[in-house]
């Protein structure tokens, strides 16, 4: 698999009260969560997003809530990739479970202006910074992970896997 | 072998002799939960497996906690939804407001915590338990929705921080104060997808609330589990609440910790997080003048019983500042009963502060006491990220229930040491 698209860049520790604040949490409706995405932090955001897109933030990612409302908001914003520094555990596992393709690389971070257009090569763990040229490696799933994300996430798998 | 406290329990759980961090396991739990907003999401999922019945009636508990008593038509919904879930598939732990309280504070009391459990649910606040010594940690609703189907959930085993305490704090010093200096000497992201161990003789001088509140906001330092040896006041807690007998896990002399941290309990001061990061400490002796509009004592960090004695402790005899708008929410049913009983209810509405039924509501920017644009709050709750509490331009300054209500007696964030001066 791999994606293309521009980059919207963050600084660290991003938290999910600004990713999806508390007040739109009265819904679990993916289109209207996706509509409030990172309004507190980037009023535009949803406006200014283009299928496609990408997150490129520094450390601790999705620090705060257990909200699954927050790795959702992104995905259906149309976000197709967010890379980090660092991700906070429970968004890291919320995003593997729900399918939101998502890559730590303090490299790639450093590497990455906003507005830069970045592709991602999942099958490889590349990562290109399309405007400057330069390439970048991700640390890959562990195989447990790559299981899951190739049965479609967390739900599918545990059908299969514990209850068979 | 040589396993620290957490690592023992998942072991225990995945059927396993020994595990080392980073492996990847299976665990059977003892409890899933989810509340109003998360489960709803977990229902969902959970239909997804075609189940017509949970894993264990017994081991599921849900609480409507954050948007209750129905705060709009659309958590109304919300909590319809779980509801009817819990009715149709019997759950046993189903906690209508009239019995409920915030989750966090309501499990323990419930007595479905135990030492040695191994318990997940949809919040990050689920770190709480660790005070009993059970391994407890926060999940999203995917999570849940499997473990309310399978009874298991898949883990990475954590490596650890070790923190040895001795001492004891100073009066008008608490747990709170703790795990606010610590978050403040290791930052946000200081534990990340680690355990955070809490050993050592100054453990005794702390009370079972104190621990729920240090164990609580663990994971504000991006932790994985909080999680405190088990001794006679743990085991004097259990022995009130649980029917069943604990699982005492100790770590092994030679577990490996990443860092370990030696805090004498006695040098920790008044401690305040500034905005929009717990990590953001200063003692009080460094805050200087900062005026603020609201007041919150109350949430699953601290609207335990020993907290609300405290705030009535400063607050008795005496009248909050006009401009102050002073909200005090006990936890759940039980201690808001015992606080009516204890005369401290009383003494809230006396001093000029409102008492609320136990609701996550302010803590989260949900309902019951929102900030505009502009105003400042000193909260007893666990985060001051920007909107935390309501508008994007508002500020939440994270305190213990001492300073909070210091702070409503004067406008100001003040120090609870000079209460006779105030």
């Amino acid at each position: 698999m791999k994606i293309e698209g521009k980059v919207f860049k963050y600084g660290s520790n991003v938290d999910t009260d600004v990713i999806i604040p508390a007040r739109y949490l009265n819904t679990s409706d993916a289109k209207e969560l996706a509509s409030h995405c990172m309004e507190d932090i980037d009023a535009t955001f949803a406006q200014k997003l283009e299928p496609g897109d990408l997150i490129v933030a520094e450390d601790n990612f999705g620090c705060g809530s257990s909200r699954e409302h927050a790795p959702l908001a992104i995905k259906t914003a149309g976000v197709s990739c967010v890379i980090a520094a660092s991700f906070a555990r429970i968004f890291y596992r919320n995003s593997i479970n729900i399918g939101l393709p998502i890559l730590e690389s303090p490299e790639a971070v450093k590497g990455i202006k906003n507005g830069d257009v970045v592709s991602v090569d999942f099958s490889q763990g590349v990562i290109t910074n399309e405007t400057t040229g330069e390439k970048f490696n991700s640390e890959p799933f562990p195989p447990f992970i790559q299981e899951m994300v190739a049965k479609d996430g967390l739900i599918n798998y545990l059908k299969e896997e514990v209850l068979g | 072998m040589s396993m620290t406290m957490s690592q023992k329990i998942l072991a225990a759980h995945a059927g396993l002799a020994e595990v080392r961090p980073g492996q990847l396991i299976m665990a059977n739990l003892d409890l899933v939960l989810g509340n109003d907003i998360t489960a709803p999401v977990a229902i969902n999922e959970f239909a997804k497996f075609g189940l017509s019945e949970v894993f264990d009636k017994a081991k599921i508990a849900l609480v409507p906690d954050h948007f209750t008593p129905n705060k709009d038509i659309k958590a109304a919904q919300q909590c319809k939804q779980m509801r009817e879930f819990a009715y149709s598939k019997g759950i046993e732990n189903y906690f209508e407001i009239g019995e409920m309280g915030i989750e966090h504070a309501l499990l323990p009391e419930q007595g479905l915590v135990n030492a040695g459990d191994l318990i997940i649910g949809a919040d990050s606040h689920t770190c709480t338990y660790g005070a009993l010594g059970a391994f407890s940690t926060g999940v999203g609703s995917s999570d849940m929705a499997g473990a309310m189907a399978t009874g298991k959930a898949w883990f990475k085993v954590p490596s650890a921080l070790k923190f040895h305490l001795t001492g004891s704090l100073s009066p008008w010093v608490s747990g709170k104060d703790l795990i606010l200096h610590i978050i403040g000497l290791i930052g946000v992201d200081g534990a990340l997808y680690k355990s955070m161990e809490f050993v050592g003789e100054g453990v005794a001088s702390l009370n079972i609330d104190d621990r729920f509140t240090v164990c609580n906001m663990a994971i504000e330092a991006g932790a994985k589990n909080g999680i405190f040896g088990v001794d006679e006041i743990a085991l004097a807690y259990l022995k009130e609440h649980h029917q069943g007998s604990p699982k005492i896990y100790e770590a092994d002399s030679d577990a490996h910790y990443d860092a370990i941290y030696e805090i004498d309990l006695s040098q920790i001061r008044p401690t305040v997080a500034f905005p929009h990061l717990p990590s953001n400490t200063r003692t009080i002796d460094e805050v200087g003048e900062i005026e603020v509009d609201q007041v919150v004592i109350g949430s699953c960090t601290n609207g335990r019983i020993s907290d609300l004695r405290v705030a009535a402790k400063i607050l008795k005899g005496r009248r909050v500042n006009r401009k102050v708008r002073t909200i005090i929410f006990p936890a759940t049913q039980r201690i808001y009963l015992q606080a009516m009983e204890e005369g401290l209810l009383r003494t809230f509405v006396e001093a000029g502060a409102i008492v609320s039924t136990p609701t996550c509501g302010p803590c989260l920017g949900g309902h019951m006491g929102i900030l505009a644009e502009g105003e400042r709050a000193v909260a007893t709750t666990n985060r001051n990220f920007v909107g935390r509490m309501g508008h994007p331009k508002s500020e939440v300054y994270l305190a213990s229930p001492a300073v909070a209500a210091a702070s409503a007696l004067t406008g100001r964030i003040s120090n609870p040491e000079k209460v006779e001066e105030l």
